[in-house]
């Protein structure tokens, strides 16, 4: 399995250890419903070195980012962050990924773990495609880490450690600065559902970077956090996760990815989401929560009157609502708010009502 | 730290189960102290039917953390005559006490031999330091 440059603390600290896509991640540290509430009350901190780093560099750059994303990406400005999704050419999903733009001619896309070289790979293809010499596509995963910092406490704990105005910072914005005399991004962004930042540094100094913050941040409550709590701070915000709640079946439009696809313009994948769109959508993905006891999991069956309806691509017991939720999909005219279904968990099948996400909002 | 496991009347699985003969016929089962922490939080606890007829090794629990959906054998055959209905609403009752407040079913056993072909805690004890 890859380590991170923080393997070593992680297990100093005591994590569990588990193969997430091939990483060797910490899953938790001490209890996964703490790390939780850490992160929705105070702060926590996320070893996020195993996502994917490219640079899309050149004259041509927006030119070939716009026929790989799914997004109309001509309006965004230097200094911000677009979220985004690749298809292939049946227009399923590769990944969802952001892309940051740091200069006219220079972008930063940020990917998932297991899909970056698929990522690279379909970048490259425009390339030749369009034909577009002058484009440099550099994947800097080994060189880039990354980290996480989320929670109410985040900016108090960052501002200790920066000497940029940190409230300056726009939601999906991000700032080139330097932390301790060295290079860094930090953008105003996460995967919690709660305010934060993700700062990217050379690896080099992703250990220096994770025992300061940990020391400036533990008066502020600061903890680190496993994936675990990423997945179900994640599932509570309504986001989706690569691999539970899309695969390269799986179209934009049935996701909650329809906002982030424009068919207006032409990229990898369009034509046949037009076709998608046109044919209309069979199924459609959908918030639930249980009404009976049991908490369903990935690859249950959902069914309606008896009959199965379609499955569940991730759920959990929510820590911070105390219910058990989730997301599955469902055909399209079941996919109402409040609509009952029904999950089979195991030998039983257990009621559910179909509920809007996200399952939490934060408050700003 | 794990809590010591009892040594009168409990015997164990190599799956974690302790099962304690109450010596009238009957036993409280459930899962070690030693699995409550590998598991952490315990969220929910599916307990068996009532009169169920189970056999050594078969399943008849479940209990899920968080991150996990665990199964639960049975350390002996017999039929469920009793189920901790307390689990239901505190399934945390496992990670408080897992060999008292935290049993989940009694069963009336149907083959008292079973017991000797479980592990008593200083064989337990071994196994979970390996």
């Amino acid at each position: 399995m890859k380590q991170t440059p923080l393997y070593n603390k992680h297990v100093a600290l005591g994590a569990t250890i588990v193969d997430f896509g091939g990483w060797a991640m910490p899953v938790q540290y001490t209890n996964l419903i703490e790390e939780h509430h850490t992160t929705r009350e105070k702060a926590g901190l996320f070893d996020i070195c195993h996502m994917g780093e490219i640079e899309v560099q050149g004259k041509d750059a927006l030119k070939l980012l716009q026929y790989v994303m799914s997004r109309d990406l001509s309006q965004e400005k230097i200094g911000q962050l677009m979220l985004a999704v690749i298809t292939n050419e049946q227009g399923g999903i590769i990944d969802d990924l952001t892309i940051y733009k740091r200069a006219e001619d220079r972008y930063l896309v940020v990917t998932n773990a297991c899909p970056k070289d698929k990522d690279l790979n379909h970048l490259k293809k425009a390339k030749e495609i369009l034909n577009l010499s002058n484009v440099i596509i550099t994947d800097l995963s080994d060189q880039m880490g990354k980290l996480d910092l989320q929670g109410p406490k985040s900016q108090a704990i960052l501002q200790k450690f920066s000497a940029d105005d940190l409230s300056q910072i726009k939601f999906y914005h991000f700032i080139e600065t330097q932390l301790f005399d060295h290079d860094a991004i930090i953008s105003r962004s996460g995967y919690t559902g709660e305010d934060g930042f993700e700062i990217y540094m050379n690896v080099q100094y992703m250990p220096k970077l994770w025992d300061e913050l940990l020391e400036i941040g533990a008066p502020f409550g600061l903890k680190p956090i496993g994936l675990g709590a990423r997945d179900t701070l994640r599932l509570e915000a309504g986001y989706m996760l690569n691999g539970n709640e899309m695969d390269e079946t799986t179209s934009p439009l049935e996701v909650v990815y329809s906002w982030v696809t424009n068919l207006d313009k032409n990229f990898i994948g369009s034509e046949a989401i037009r076709k998608q769109k046109q044919e209309g959508l069979k199924r459609k993905l959908v918030g639930f929560e249980m009404l009976e006891r049991g908490i369903a999991r990935h690859g249950y069956k959902v069914f309606k009157n008896g009959r199965e309806i379609g499955i569940v691509t991730s759920g959990t017991l929510s820590p911070t609502l105390n219910k058990a939720i989730g997301m599955a999909f469902v055909p399209i005219d079941v996919a109402k708010p409040d609509t009952e279904i029904e999950i089979q968990i195991r030998n039983i099948t257990a009621k559910a009502k179909i509920i809007k996400l996200p399952f939490y909002k934060k408050k700003f | 730290m794990s809590k010591p496991n009892p040594t009168t009347n409990y015997r164990y699985t190599k799956d974690h189960e302790w099962a304690k003969d109450n010596a009238d016929g009957t036993a409280m089962i459930g899962i070690t102290d030693h699995a409550q922490e590998m598991l952490t939080d315990i969220v929910y606890v599916e307990l068996p039917e009532m009169g169920r007829k189970i056999k050594q090794g078969e399943r008849v629990a479940v209990v899920e953390s968080v991150k996990s959906v665990s199964d639960v054998y049975a350390p002996v055959s017999g039929e469920v005559i009793a189920v901790n209905e307390d689990l239901l609403n505190h399934p945390e009752y496992v990670n408080q006490d897992a060999f008292e407040k935290g049993w989940i079913a009694k069963i009336k056993v149907s083959d008292s031999g079973e017991f000797s072909k479980l592990m008593d805690a200083n064989a337990y004890n071994t196994l979970i330091k390996e």
